[in-house]
């Protein structure tokens, strides 16, 4: 019998290390570039975190805190409180003071205003969001700082609008709010799912009471502190950080009146099962496994782009995430160079440099699960290229990978990974294509690559999938409704379709 | 000597065609004076599980027939059901013991509902779907899909009504259904069958199964190729359980307490709304 380190070494025998040294592109030294890293000395953080209720940090009933981790160099950040069902059942009740008393007697037009103040704070501190966002989750500062930070805030001044012109999206309907609404968000985007999540809530008369990941609950503190710069009436919006256990609390508080859940479809079925028949509105996001499919009429360096952009971005850490690439067998091998080509130009190091492509594995938990479903990659017998970066001495980290010789049933081609791996399959036909990138429960987005036209609609319209991206990839906008088909969950967030989560029609 | 009469033995309607149950059972279906007016099929899992077979195989080409068809085939069940209509009038007549005058309401309004769906077919889409302004060079729009095969549990009464004002949205949207009618009163509701299966709707499109809801309900409910469900049994403990066993592969669950199914509030938009998916789609713009 093979001991674990025989097993070991065989595992690494069968990985193909991308060389930096080989590819067809040769840039000598001029990929290397001195340390960039941002700077975080403009960033105040408290040593311990309270709980945000009621316009107000309060020390948590439960009497617990957690640390939070820097997942890139494992130093505690803070001490963080985790709410109890005491401190949930606290932070319901001054939501539903806050909406029966102020929030939905306001004028719209003036609950808009407050929401566009929430906007233009966050502008002002963007840069300490965007460090601080890259510190706690891992992700290269690049992406925090021009994506995370400015979606976020795109998102509360897209919504303040909606706030006084409700009645315009649903006509012939009365429109009311519903009051409580109980959000729970993930740790992949914490600062721009919060946003998602509070913004067209608050803007259409609700309430939040917000649980953030227990990996990432930093961003949100700071986006209570700017509700309070804001002088948005106490009890709008409270933040309780917390594990699962707290995030149960708020699914199963009576008095909470609608739940918006981010995160996996196994804890999505579970929130679906507990609120059937209680009368509790839902909307769920929940995993994908999306096909990023290549014909060979397709720009092909774009698609390559795509292809990165639509798995290394944010480490993988997407529910979107084009983790199946499909690549017609006519161009594979020229597509397949060009990826392990442009891998080996990737980056990956400290979040904060400014020069990163790869960030940390937002945690050591995340880090095994990758580990597990790879080591199950290869023993089922898929072929694994991986990216021979440096990896840094301390924190989470996974090199750029990819598995050709996958098979549909593998489980590399049907579970979520949730991390920077890739698997590739091929195809010979658009209806090979089809059925490839249908066959899974996952239904949340979907890329097409090519430069007919016509192939663009036919294929975008097979797909069965809330997102579909045609020659692009990874894109997002508070005005485009983004939500899954089957597994992925339903409901959409974003543009006229998402505000119907947050009103009561007549 | 009078006429013999022939008496009806009600089957099931599954992928376009009239079959009887695989289970052997049948059920005696009382008039309304409590005697005998015919025998219908008692639904079984296997039953449910072919329909759903039948509505999956027939929901891709139904989808892509053009709006303006789809609305030509409301349109012509319409017709049948007038050319029909007395026939209609007698049985409700016979099977719920109303008046004339009730009977003929409950017709007239369910050939107008059906061409009130109708005229929908080339028009939510463009009512639902957007174009979304976003900040950077893409265009990018929002437009509903159908969401696939979706299971319908009918009202008790009106069975004939109710039946058509939640299959006619969920069809004109492009889905399919399989349908579990009316329990008390499941023949005017298979009696209707005879008009979708001769009005040019494809076959597998609208599946109908008469049963018992508490037997059959579940299987519907967990059923792993059901993308949604419409609940308008009005049973509050199978709703609630119906709702449980959607979560298995996140089903849509839409629950219906119609109060009035005459009145035009239970009709319109919303009704097909419920039953689309929103697929939002981008593209760089450039040269």
């Amino acid at each position: 019998m093979a001991t674990v380190k025989e097993e070991q070494e065989a595992r690494e025998h069968a990985v193909r290390r991308i060389e930096r040294e080989k590819p067809a592109l040769e840039f000598g030294s001029a990929w290397d570039y001195a340390p960039a890293p941002e700077s975080r000395d403009h960033l105040r953080l408290e040593e311990r975190y309270g709980l945000f209720i009621g316009g107000k940090f309060v020390a948590p009933k439960s009497k617990k805190y957690f640390e939070t981790v820097n997942p890139a160099t494992e130093e505690t950040l803070a001490q963080v409180a985790e709410a109890g069902p005491a401190d949930v059942d606290a932070a319901v009740t001054a939501a539903e003071e806050a909406y029966r008393k102020r929030w939905s007697r306001l004028k719209p037009a003036d609950r808009g205003k407050y929401v566009y103040r929430i906007a233009r704070l966050l502008q002002e501190k963007s840069r300490e969001l965007a460090v601080l966002e890259s510190m706690d989750g891992g992700k290269p500062i690049k992406e925090s700082r021009d994506v995370d930070v400015p979606l976020a805030i795109a998102h509360f001044f897209y919504h303040a609008g909606w706030a006084d012109k409700l009645e315009y999206a649903f006509p012939r309907h009365t429109v009311s709010p519903i009051g409580v609404c109980g959000q729970i968000i993930p740790w992949n985007f914490p600062l721009l799912m919060a946003a998602w999540k509070i913004a067209p809530a608050i803007s259409c008369g609700n309430t939040v009471v917000l649980k953030p990941a227990e990996t990432t609950p930093l961003t949100a503190m700071l986006l209570a502190e700017v509700c309070q710069e804001a002088d948005l009436p106490p009890g709008v919006v409270n933040i309780l950080p917390g594990a699962g256990e707290t995030g149960a609390a708020l699914v199963n508080h009576a008095r909470v009146k609608k739940i918006a859940f981010t995160g996996s479809t196994d804890v999505g079925k579970i929130i679906q099962r507990a609120t059937a028949g209680t009368g509790k509105r839902l909307t769920l996001e929940l995993g994908g496994k999306a096909a990023n499919i290549v014909f060979e009429d397709a720009p092909i360096d774009q698609a390559v782009e795509g292809i990165i952009n639509g798995i290394y971005f944010n480490q993988g850490h997407v529910c979107c995430a084009g983790s199946r690439l499909l690549v017609q067998e006519s161009i594979a091998d020229t597509v397949l160079q060009k990826l392990s080509d442009r891998i080996a130009t990737l980056r990956m190091g400290d979040p904060l440099d400014k020069n990163t492509d790869v960030g940390a594995i937002n945690s050591k938990m995340q880090l095994d699960k990758i580990r597990e479903l790879v080591a199950c990659g290869v023993e089922e017998g898929a072929e694994l290229h991986q990216s021979s970066c440096a990896i840094p001495p301390k924190g989470f980290w996974f090199p750029p990978s990819f598995f050709t010789n996958v098979a549909q049933s593998h489980r590399i081609a049907r579970e979520e990974i949730f991390g920077p791996v890739l698997t590739v399959m091929t195809f010979r036909t658009p209806d090979e294509a089809i059925e490839k990138a249908n066959n899974i429960p996952y239904g949340l987005s979907a890329g097409v690559w090519t430069d007919k036209g016509s192939k663009i609609f036919q294929i975008t319209q097979k797909m069965r999938a809330g997102v579909v991206w045609a020659n692009t990839f990874n894109k997002f906008d508070p005005t485009s409704p983004f939500g899954g088909y089957k597994e992925s969950g339903f409901g959409r967030e974003g543009g006229v379709h998402g505000l119907r989560a947050y009103v009561e029609l007549g | 000597m009078p006429e013999l009469e022939i008496r009806k033995t009600y089957k099931l309607y599954v992928g376009g065609e009239f079959i009887r149950t695989e289970s052997g059972r049948y059920d005696p279906i009382p008039d309304a004076r409590g005697q005998l007016l015919a025998n219908v099929s008692r639904g079984s899992r296997k039953d449910l599980r072919e329909a759903v077979r039948k509505a999956r195989a027939a929901q891709p080409g139904w989808a892509a027939k053009s709006a303006y068809l789809k609305g030509q085939i409301l349109y012509r069940m319409a017709e049948m059901l007038e050319g029909r209509a007395e026939s209609f009038e007698q049985l409700l007549r016979e099977s719920h013991g109303v008046t004339a005058p009730a009977a003929r309401a409950e017709v007239r309004a369910t050939i107008d509902r059906i061409v009130h769906y109708a005229g929908w077919s080339d028009k939510y889409v463009a009512l639902l779907g957007t174009v979304n302004p976003v900040a950077s060079s893409y265009f990018d729009f929002s437009v509903p899909e159908p969401m696939g095969v979706v299971g319908i549990v009918a009202p008790e009464t009106p069975d004939l009504l109710g039946l058509v004002s939640h299959l006619a949205p969920v069809i004109v949207a492009g889905n399919t259904a399989v349908v579990l009618l009316s329990e008390k009163y499941p023949l005017v509701s298979l009696e209707l069958a005879e008009i979708l299966a001769t009005s040019d709707l494809p076959a597998g499109v609208a599946n109908l199964l008469s049963g018992r809801k508490e037997e059959l309900v579940p299987h519907l409910a967990r059923h792993m190729d059901v993308n949604a469900l419409s609940d308008a049994g009005g049973d509050r403990a199978l709703s609630k359980s119906m709702a449980e066993d959607g979560a298995v592969n996140v089903k849509r669950v839409k629950r219906y307490g119609i109060a009035d199914y005459s009145s035009d509030t239970a009709q319109g938009l919303d009704f097909i709304e419920a039953f689309t998916e929103t697929k939002t789609t981008w593209h760089p713009i450039g040269v």
